[in-house]
């Protein structure tokens, strides 16, 4: 069932709408297996949606995800909790528990899912920690961490259980350049040692495309291009290119919608 | 008539919001009480380390306003009773008013303040830094591990809390009353224990406590889970628990001694 070539993802005409704007328009999408997958796009065009739709905290309006095979837009409380246990999340605010050292953040995924020893608990935390390197903060409480230690302790927290798929919300966002070297080489090697299905929504063109295998372009609740980046770097599409080099202007908006400007300047308030 | 029309319309909509809330408020106790999926955790130990934190740290204001409380009750009991020459009377109307009204009621109200605004501001910080999101990423079901400890907590703390406000406030009675103004202890304690029913009074009150504790423990609860996740949100949402559960405690409370008292 589990071949190399299927898909671990599978997004099949999905729709979803906040009250009246719809943030996708019925769209297709498949995330490789043992693949690191970008998702990039402009702000706002739904990126983190689309990650929380995925782990199954909103539902979608139209459309269903597969997850391995199983679709988590209609599974039941219970099931999606099991689910989720082999998935790991890295939000773009860290959301670490605030009442608890770092050492017990990333320990608790460990203490509720496994009935590991209090020496094998602390040794595999502190490996975590290693690699993120963050050992020596293993006692601090996360309100004295800077955002970037905090995202880089969650990471620790995300990767603790050896998920099968972890999705990253922002990496990269607050790390020195020192950090974010060592970073983008973990989430490879996590990747590569572990097997692991990762997908990153970031706005790090560089670096994320430094290290996905596949990149997907998402504007106006479509999917503008996916392909390896190498083929979006040399795409003639006009939408990927203003994106892959950066022009501020062109076929995907820089401004939100809005009236005419020098008609919303100079005309009679309402 | 177009603006009346606007008016019934709002009403119509604030209405069927109020009953959603309250839908919302239903499904998220019962499935945090009786939902099957697993809190992953040891519920005794949560829940202990809860009724630290809603039950414990209320002891102080607790055992405080109840002493104040009863040494009032002493003395203006006393000013009123020794005009007929019944001041022995003290400890049965400072124990009476205690028992059945003013530890349920009171400690309420303190707990709604103290606890209840935790509670919820507690709550809905978790949720604006998406520490219940990532809860739920981990595959723990935030109702389980969050909300139902939070809830037992608050609905263990308050019964014990109010027979503690009560005790203080008989003693605190008795400071004013035997040792102040010179009642005979004798008959002060004589008649409390004489007037006071351990079914009729004791027990009535500490029912009372118990559906405060619920009510009180919910509305926080439910208000810090609903927050909107916005520094004013969670503002708004710590206002609402103190208003509605002091509401709610003072209507439950005349609904409940017209009941047990008003031989309805």
């Amino acid at each position: 069932m589990n071949q190399e070539n299927e898909s671990f993802i599978e997004i099949r005409g999905l729709t979803f709408m906040r009250g009246d704007r719809v943030i996708f328009d019925n769209i297709d999408m498949d995330i490789p297996r043992g693949k690191v997958t970008g998702i990039m796009g402009p702000s706002g065009t739904g990126k983190t949606t689309l990650l929380r739709l995925i782990g199954a905290q909103l539902r979608p309006d139209a459309g269903k995800i597969f997850v391995d095979g199983r679709c988590v837009s209609t599974m039941g409380r219970d099931e999606l909790f099991r689910v989720r246990s082999r998935m790991g999340m890295l939000f773009q605010s860290g959301a670490l528990f605030t009442d608890i050292t770092v050492f017990e953040n990333v320990a608790f995924p460990l203490r509720v899912h496994t009935r590991l020893s209090e020496q094998m608990i602390h040794d595999i935390v502190l490996m975590k920690l290693q690699a993120v390197g963050l050992r020596g903060a293993s006692q601090l409480m996360p309100a004295e961490l800077s955002g970037g230690m905090s995202r880089r302790v969650a990471l620790a927290r995300a990767i603790s259980l050896d998920p099968d798929f972890i999705m990253y919300d922002e990496p990269f966002v607050g790390q020195d350049p020192i950090a974010m070297g060592v970073l983008v080489n973990l989430l490879r090697k996590l990747n590569n040692a572990l097997n692991l299905t990762s997908v990153i929504v970031s706005h790090d063109l560089s670096e994320t495309a430094s290290i996905a295998d596949y990149l997907y372009l998402l504007a106006d609740g479509h999917v503008i291009a996916g392909g390896t980046p190498d083929e979006l770097q040399s795409s003639e599409d006009p939408k990927v290119r203003q994106f892959m080099n950066g022009i501020p202007d062109g076929p995907v908006p820089f401004h939100y919608p809005a009236d005419d400007y020098a008609k919303e300047l100079l005309g009679e308030r309402p | 008539m177009s603006r009346l029309l606007d008016h019934v319309a709002t009403l119509g909509r604030s209405g069927l919001e109020v009953l959603q809330a309250m839908g919302r408020a239903t499904i998220m106790l019962g499935m945090a009480l009786f939902g099957r999926s697993s809190s992953h955790g040891s519920m005794p130990s949560l829940v202990v380390k809860q009724i630290y934190a809603v039950g414990v740290l209320s002891l102080i204001i607790i055992t405080v306003s109840g002493v104040f409380i009863g040494m009032v009750l002493g003395l203006q009991g006393y000013n009123i009773l020794v005009r007929y020459g019944t001041e022995q009377s003290v400890g049965q109307m400072v124990a009476l008013s205690l028992v059945r009204e003013l530890g349920p009621v009171v400690t309420a109200l303190l707990f709604a303040g103290r606890a209840g605004s935790a509670l919820t501001a507690e709550i809905g910080l978790m949720k604006a830094t998406e520490q219940l999101s990532s809860l739920e990423m981990i595959g723990v079901d935030p109702l389980k591990r969050i909300i139902a400890p939070r809830f037992w907590a608050g609905f263990i703390s308050m019964p014990l809390l109010a027979c503690i406000f009560s005790m203080v406030g008989i003693f605190g009675g008795s400071m004013v009353g035997v040792d102040w103004l010179g009642i005979y202890e004798g008959s002060f304690w004589g008649n409390m224990q004489q007037s006071v029913d351990f079914w009729n009074d004791v027990v009535d009150g500490l029912i009372k406590s118990v559906m405060f504790g619920f009510v009180v423990t919910w509305i926080a609860v439910f208000q810090g889970y609903d927050a909107v996740p916005t520094s004013e949100g969670i503002s708004r949402a710590t206002t609402r628990t103190v208003v509605y559960a002091s509401l709610a405690v003072l209507g439950l409370d005349f609904i409940l001694t017209a009941v047990m008292f008003g031989d309805l």
